[in-house]
């Protein structure tokens, strides 16, 4: 871990101005933040471990916990709301198992909600590993999953 | 060689160095502006807003927060107008929402007229003036404690709500906070803050708490001084 933290920090010559790409990639490098790795960071770049963890808790692209292989956002502001985000949002959380925001246990799956993705016309928006997935509709969504290897009881199966 | 403006501070000519803020040039000539985040050993901030004043531009007159807002030459400031105690009232109202019982702020609140908030009292205690944060950081310099999250999640604590590997155990936080949440005890030769024990150091002469051993130990590092030479005598015995 240690020599992955210096090389990312020695891509930015040491610069403290760069914390956040740097922190940006260390979490791409372990998926989250571990705290080792802010107090390492913290170490390097001479930054006391309290602004490092102000930052790491302020922005949310940043996660403390581990995060799970696969990402899935819903967007659940006003214009998917009405187009029956809610919905989705019921059927993916009994799918995982874990409310929005959380990590299912294996680690596979981060399920969160987000305000708006700016592409309302799309809506409903299931965001899965960074790909925007427009008119989303549950048994879309349980196809998504079931694609990514979670087993998912839906009716045809009945 | 450093300039001097001129300005108007409730109709009184006030002489100003260039660079100072309007908070500054009023307590100069006694006009008191109330504020609890603005601490002279410490950087500007704005947070609190409290010190609300109104400045003339043209025609128009504008909202500042006097303690960040810097002296301007000819420059027109109002402090106690209508629209400054509106803002004001609100302030504090807010304030009293988050700490509806501290003395400080409810003295606040009755000079502008308010015996209690508008608003529904979700009692925090910390009004997130940022004092604590920026005394460790900038005078006492270890940077032990910051803020975490933001918006209404946004607190004060120390790094991962663990015991702080930075703190020196001086209690400044404690001391700057202007609403006293900050839990401090010292007992039995303890000191606690932070949810952490450090022991106090007793003068070896006479036996005496001086301060806690972690803060003696800060003050040889960094005067490049032994141990000793804080711990042999203490202020009362030296």
């Amino acid at each position: 871990m240690q020599e992955k933290i210096a090389h990312i920090i020695g891509k930015y010559h040491h610069d403290k101005g760069f914390l956040v790409p740097i922190l940006q990639d260390v979490q791409k490098e372990f998926n989250y933040l571990p705290k080792e790795a802010l107090t390492t960071v913290g170490a390097l770049l001479q930054v006391p471990l309290s602004r490092i963890y102000e930052i790491a808790t302020f922005y949310r692209a940043f996660s403390l916990t581990p995060r799970g292989k696969h990402q899935m956002s819903l967007c659940v502001g006003t214009a998917c709301h009405v187009r029956g985000a809610p919905i989705i949002q019921d059927g993916i959380e009994r799918v995982l198992g874990v409310k929005a925001g959380q990590t299912t246990a294996d680690l596979e799956f981060t399920f969160e909600t987000v305000n708006c993705l700016g592409a309302c016309a799309l809506g409903p928006i299931l965001v899965v590993d960074g790909e925007y997935q427009g008119q989303m509709t549950l048994s879309k969504a349980n196809k998504l999953l079931k694609k990514l290897g979670k087993k998912v009881a839906t009716d045809e199966e009945d | 060689m450093s300039q001097t403006v001129t300005l108007t501070i409730d109709g009184r000519q006030v002489q100003a160095e260039a660079g100072t803020t309007l908070l500054e040039a009023a307590r100069s000539v006694n006009i008191q502006i109330p504020h609890l985040c603005s601490n002279e050993e410490l950087a500007p901030y704005g947070a609190c807003r409290m010190c609300m004043v109104e400045i003339r531009q043209g025609q128009r007159t504008r909202l500042v927060a006097s303690c960040i807002y810097e002296v301007e030459e000819g420059l027109e400031v109002q402090t106690v107008t209508e629209r400054v105690l509106n803002v004001r009232r609100l302030v504090i109202e807010l304030l009293l929402a988050r700490n509806p019982t501290h003395p400080t702020l409810l003295k606040m609140a009755a000079d502008l007229g308010i015996e209690k908030t508008r608003f529904e009292v979700e009692v925090k205690g910390c009004i997130l003036c940022g004092l604590c944060v920026r005394t460790c950081r900038e005078v006492v310099g270890v940077s032990a404690i910051g803020f975490e999250g933001r918006g209404t999640s946004r607190r004060v604590t120390t790094p991962f709500n663990e015991a702080p590997p930075d703190c020196i155990a001086c209690g400044a936080c404690a001391t700057v906070c202007p609403v006293g949440v900050i839990p401090l005890k010292d007992k039995a030769g303890i000191r606690t803050i932070w949810k952490t024990d450090y022991p106090l150091q007793r003068c070896e002469s006479c036996g005496r708490i001086i301060a806690p051993v972690k803060q003696l130990e800060y003050f040889a590092k960094i005067t490049n001084q032994p141990l000793s030479h804080f711990t042999e005598h203490c202020v009362h015995c030296r």
